[in-house]
């Protein structure tokens, strides 16, 4: 066959019908097609590297968490002073309260600050605003988390957290949940804008043809219509908010243990930050029998409660994707 | 009629072109075809090169194309027309197995390549698609050079390593693309700079390289102008000589222009679930379909009452 | 300072208690102004529509404000120790008190840079490979959309639980199941080592990696793909001759990104265990025994001087400047993550 001689462009085509042709002759060479079947097989192998690590996650934090659960004297995790893992005092509500505050009061930083200026971004601002304005939210986005912590600490707490009834010399859970909320204004923004954007430009033309003004528009008809991508913001911002460890761990004012308190003045310990706590300063966790079982028990609420809502979110997200 | 005739005006030149695919090779005897005009009754028959046999088409349960039954034939130009949606290149994609791209897409049916089972689990799409080269609508030339361009399918089929011989293959292709003139002392530069015209026979030089057997175009001209499709024109006729050209177009006078054989596609509403599924109403002679079709939907379509 | 802070609070405290009044105002101007009946109308949504456009401005204005205030104070503070003793500052060691002339954050900076190196030589091959697989290779079925559910969950897992799946694996010596031992990770990798932390570190940017490259790999147009099959090309050659030379840049941005959050992780790495007094040895930075040895990062030095200005206050702004090291780098990476992006967008425009 033609195929085998070198090739002549010009003599192509017509000379080789003279030969019948054979299903073998379009088998494909077979040496092309291993290579093909190992490339392939890589590829999958990378993509179930993710599986594997979730799978791996999952096995560390319930298989721990089970001996701790297992073996815990459960009135130690409940009715207790404070949380002091060291002494097998572990006080769950204690983590969830300073969680409960922290979160709260980033999303009041964040919600206002993130979704006003995703508005403006997407409704008014000039595209050479824009070009200006977005890469800094970036810039913002990219900044550590351990730098929030230090600006917490150092400087939201004198400056801010003392005019505002708390103590300026050390770290609390408002100014480690101001500092957080900071670090998620990015976040909001970013989602918010990109549900925004979603909305079809035919939208505020019709209302904009019925003679309403630009922020009737915006809040009678953009944000009705991109709500389901407002509410996902606003979800995985929880999220966010409630795993972050360095902030508060730098500036919640508790190191290694805390007593429970409702007082968002106060010193605590948010479930990370009492991982973060708990692990760093000594070469080993040591402590009572359990206390490193307790870590990863505290993983466990920690990542049931963030995947929880990231799937809420998720569903939010693909609601918008759905609708335009 | 009098639309017809404007319409034959276009396609004068086809008697003449109908004696040119006559050619020394395989008879087909059990091959007669439906309607041979009254003036190539004792015409040779080419040999068949796509013997197509009840092919239905499936995007998952969608059928985009239902049983639709021709032959191919070499050296000859043969035209798909039809309106938008009709399954004419769901068909022409099956020639050359793009549709294996879509994993939803399923045939059914026969469809042979010079008596091979195109759809034979032994056979390899890849060297289909080396031997069935393919042009799409919009020229694609690869953001490279003119020449990176061109020594694209030989590299990767191995046909060829840097050097001597694909500088030969570049050049032979370009020829026969009738685009070497003209690119000649620039073979080093981006393709992109090249006009719509120019890439899109860049692309079928692109094609011409790997050594092929048959050119499946899927409406070459429709991104062009009509100079550029002139050209284009004129270089499938030059082309019919090596090779055997199926053309999609939705431009009834290129069709008339350009081919040898027309196959007429419609499409037919399913009045129960509302779906459309494009089906081959006739294939024949072009002159026949353009002259006096058999079927009523090919008549309206060409003079122009539908589509 | 103070009074720019005031100003900025009170004006949180105004846009959130204006933004539902506001809204309630704008929806009566609206309903007036759509029948259009009185110019009162108009005049009020008019008043209505300034302000709310003046209040998602000082969103925006006090976002950045926020931004300005922590650059600047962080530079003021830390400028004490870099605009005397820079080169010293970085090329110095782990301290234990603030004014020693040989204090600085090298370690610091050797570890971080060994862990974006772990990061690049892990996660961006399994990470361009799982996009690719997702992309191109896999079927649009309900398996595949799992996985891609996963990777985005895995993309919002807390940093500090990407730090227990490094203690589990590469410290502590686990079996799973019963049978799977996994003792040999922790022989290979030394148990708290440097690593250790990178490989953590890779498999927390690993869904990054992958969403930024699944984009970019999206992006390639059709019609390229296409004429390469059309032409005979096989997957893997379409893919190397057509999909990664469009999205390499996307890719690269990603994995500079990626490379850039990893760097500034903290969290992970004390549980994994960073050592935060300071190394007995000091290995030079291309010594690549000590990738299974202890080790410590900017962001860990940074963590450590904080805590350690309660005995000597001089340690905040040593952290300070430690922070301006570590943003330096790290917008750095961005920053050329972000310009490579555009410049290769208007190259191919």
């Amino acid at each position: 066959m033609q195929t085998n001689e070198p090739v002549s462009v010009g003599a192509s085509g017509s000379a080789r019908q003279n030969v019948p042709l054979t299903t073998a002759a379009l088998a494909g060479s077979p040496h092309r097609l291993r290579k093909e079947n190992l490339i392939s097989k890589l590829m999958y192998g990378a993509a179930l590297v993710s599986v594997v690590v979730s799978g791996l996650i999952m096995y560390a934090l319930f298989s721990e968490a089970w001996v701790f659960m297992r073996d815990v004297d459960w009135a130690q995790t409940w009715g207790q002073i404070g949380w002091f893992p060291r002494r097998g005092i572990y006080d769950m509500p204690t983590l969830l309260i300073a969680s409960f505050w922290t979160t709260l009061i980033a999303m009041v930083v964040a919600a206002p600050l993130g979704l006003g200026a995703a508005i403006y971004l997407s409704e008014y601002a000039r595209s050479s605003h824009r070009a200006l304005f977005k890469p800094i939210l970036e810039v913002l986005a990219g900044i550590p988390s351990v730098v929030f912590g230090f600006f917490a600490l150092l400087w939201l707490a004198p400056n801010v957290v003392a005019n505002i009834g708390g103590a300026g010399g050390r770290g609390s859970m408002v100014a480690a949940g101001l500092g957080v909320g900071i670090l998620t204004i990015p976040l909001v923004a970013s989602i918010s804008e990109d549900a925004m954007a979603a909305v079809p430009k035919s939208l505020r033309e019709a209302s904009a043809g019925l003679g309403a003004r630009k922020a009737v528009t915006t809040l009678r008809v953009v944000l009705p219509a991109a709500v389901s991508g407002l509410v996902a913001s606003m979800i995985v911002a929880v999220s966010r908010a409630l795993g972050e460890t360095m902030v508060v761990f730098m500036a919640g004012g508790a190191a290694d243990a805390a007593v429970r308190t409702i007082t968002p003045y106060d010193g605590s310990l948010t479930m990370p930050a009492a991982m973060a706590s708990l692990a760093s300063g000594t070469d080993q966790v040591v402590g009572e029998g359990l206390t490193f079982q307790s870590l990863f028990f505290v993983g466990l609420v920690l990542f049931l409660l963030t995947l929880g809502l990231n799937l809420i979110g998720d569903r939010f997200v693909a609601r918008i994707r759905e609708q335009y | 009629m009098s639309s017809t005739a404007t319409i034959l005006d276009a396609a004068k030149p086809i008697p003449e072109r109908l004696v040119m695919p006559a050619t020394d090779h395989l008879v087909d005897s059990l091959d007669p075809e439906p309607h041979p005009p009254d003036d190539a009754e004792d015409l040779p028959t080419a040999a068949v090169v796509f013997d197509v046999d009840a092919v239905s088409v499936y995007y998952g349960e969608f059928r985009a194309v239902q049983d639709a039954s021709l032959k191919v034939h070499e050296h000859e130009i043969t035209a798909f027309i039809g309106p938008s949606g009709c399954g004419k290149t769901t068909l022409l994609r099956c020639f050359n197995r793009m549709n294996d791209l879509i994993s939803s897409a399923r045939v059914t049916g026969s469809l042979c390549y010079y008596g091979v089972d195109l759809y034979n689990p032994q056979v390899d799409a890849v060297e289909v698609r080396r031997r069935i080269g393919m042009v799409f609508q919009k020229p694609n030339p690869f953001p490279k050079s003119i020449k990176d361009n061109v020594a694209y399918g030989p590299k990767v089929a191995g046909l060829a390593k840097k050097g001597p011989a694909m500088d030969d293959i570049v050049e032979n292709s370009l020829r026969k693309a009738a685009l070497w003139d003209e690119v000649k002392d620039r073979l080093n530069d981006n393709a992109l700079g090249l006009s719509g015209g120019q890439q899109q026979r860049l692309c079928i030089a692109r094609a011409i390289a790997t050594d092929p057997d048959v050119l499946l175009m899927d409406e070459p001209c429709s991104a062009l102008d009509p100079i550029a499709t002139t050209r284009i024109e004129e270089l499938m006729h030059d082309l019919k000589t090596d090779y055997s050209i199926v053309i999609v177009t939705h431009n009834m006078q290129q069709a008339a222009r350009v081919s040898d054989r027309t196959a007429f596609f419609s499409v037919e509403v399913n009045a129960d679930s509302d779906s459309r599924t494009g089906i081959l109403v006739e294939y024949d002679f072009t002159q026949h379909i353009f002259s006096n079709p058999s079927d009523e939907r090919t008549e309206n379509y060409v003079t122009g009452r539908f589509g | 300072m103070i009074v720019l802070l005031l100003v900025f609070v009170s004006s949180i405290e105004r846009a959130v208690m204006a933004f539902t009044t506001v809204g309630a105002v704008a929806r009566g101007g609206a309903r007036r102004g759509l029948v259009g009946t009185s110019g009162f109308a108009k005049l009020r949504t008019d008043i209505a529509g300034g302000l709310f456009k003046f209040l998602i401005l000082s969103a925006l204005l006090a976002s950045l404000l926020i931004l300005g205030v922590l650059l600047i104070d962080t530079i003021v503070s830390g400028w004490s120790q870099l605009s005397t003793r820079f080169w010293d500052f970085l090329n110095g060691s782990l301290r234990s008190r603030s004014i020693d002339d040989r204090l600085g954050v090298q370690q610091g900076l050797y570890g971080s840079f060994w862990i974006g190196a772990i990061v690049a030589c892990t996660a961006f091959p399994i990470g361009v490979g799982a996009a690719i697989y997702l992309e191109e290779y896999a079927l649009r079925s309900r398996l595949t959309a799992t996985l891609e559910l996963v990777i985005r969950n895995l993309a919002g897992v807390p940093s500090v639980v990407y730090g227990l799946l490094g203690l589990f694996l590469f410290v502590e010596r686990n079996t799973i199941f019963g049978f799977i031992g996994l003792g040999w990770l922790v022989d290979a990798t030394g148990g708290r080592s440097v690593l250790s932390a990178g490989l953590t570190l890779s498999v927390l940017v690993l869904p990054i990696v992958i969403i930024t490259a699944q984009e970019a790999v999206r992006a390639v147009p059709v019609q390229l793909k296409e004429g390469a099959y059309g032409l005979g090309a096989t997957k893997s050659e379409m893919v190397r001759t057509q999909v990664l030379p469009y999205a390499a840049p996307g890719i690269l941005t990603g994995t500079l990104l990626a490379m850039s959050r990893a760097i500034g992780e903290a969290a992970p790495l004390i549980l994994v265990g960073a050592i935060s007094g300071g190394l007995t040895n000091n290995p030079e930075l291309w010594d690549a025994s000590a990738l299974r040895e202890k080790f410590t990062a900017l962001p860990i030095i940074i963590v450590e001087w904080v805590s350690e200005r309660g005995r000597d206050p001089g340690f905040a702004d040593a952290a300070a400047a430690a922070i301006v090291v570590l943003l330096a780098l790290v917008l750095l990476l961005n920053m050329t993550a972000i310009l490579l992006r555009n410049y290769f967008e208007r190259k191919r425009d």
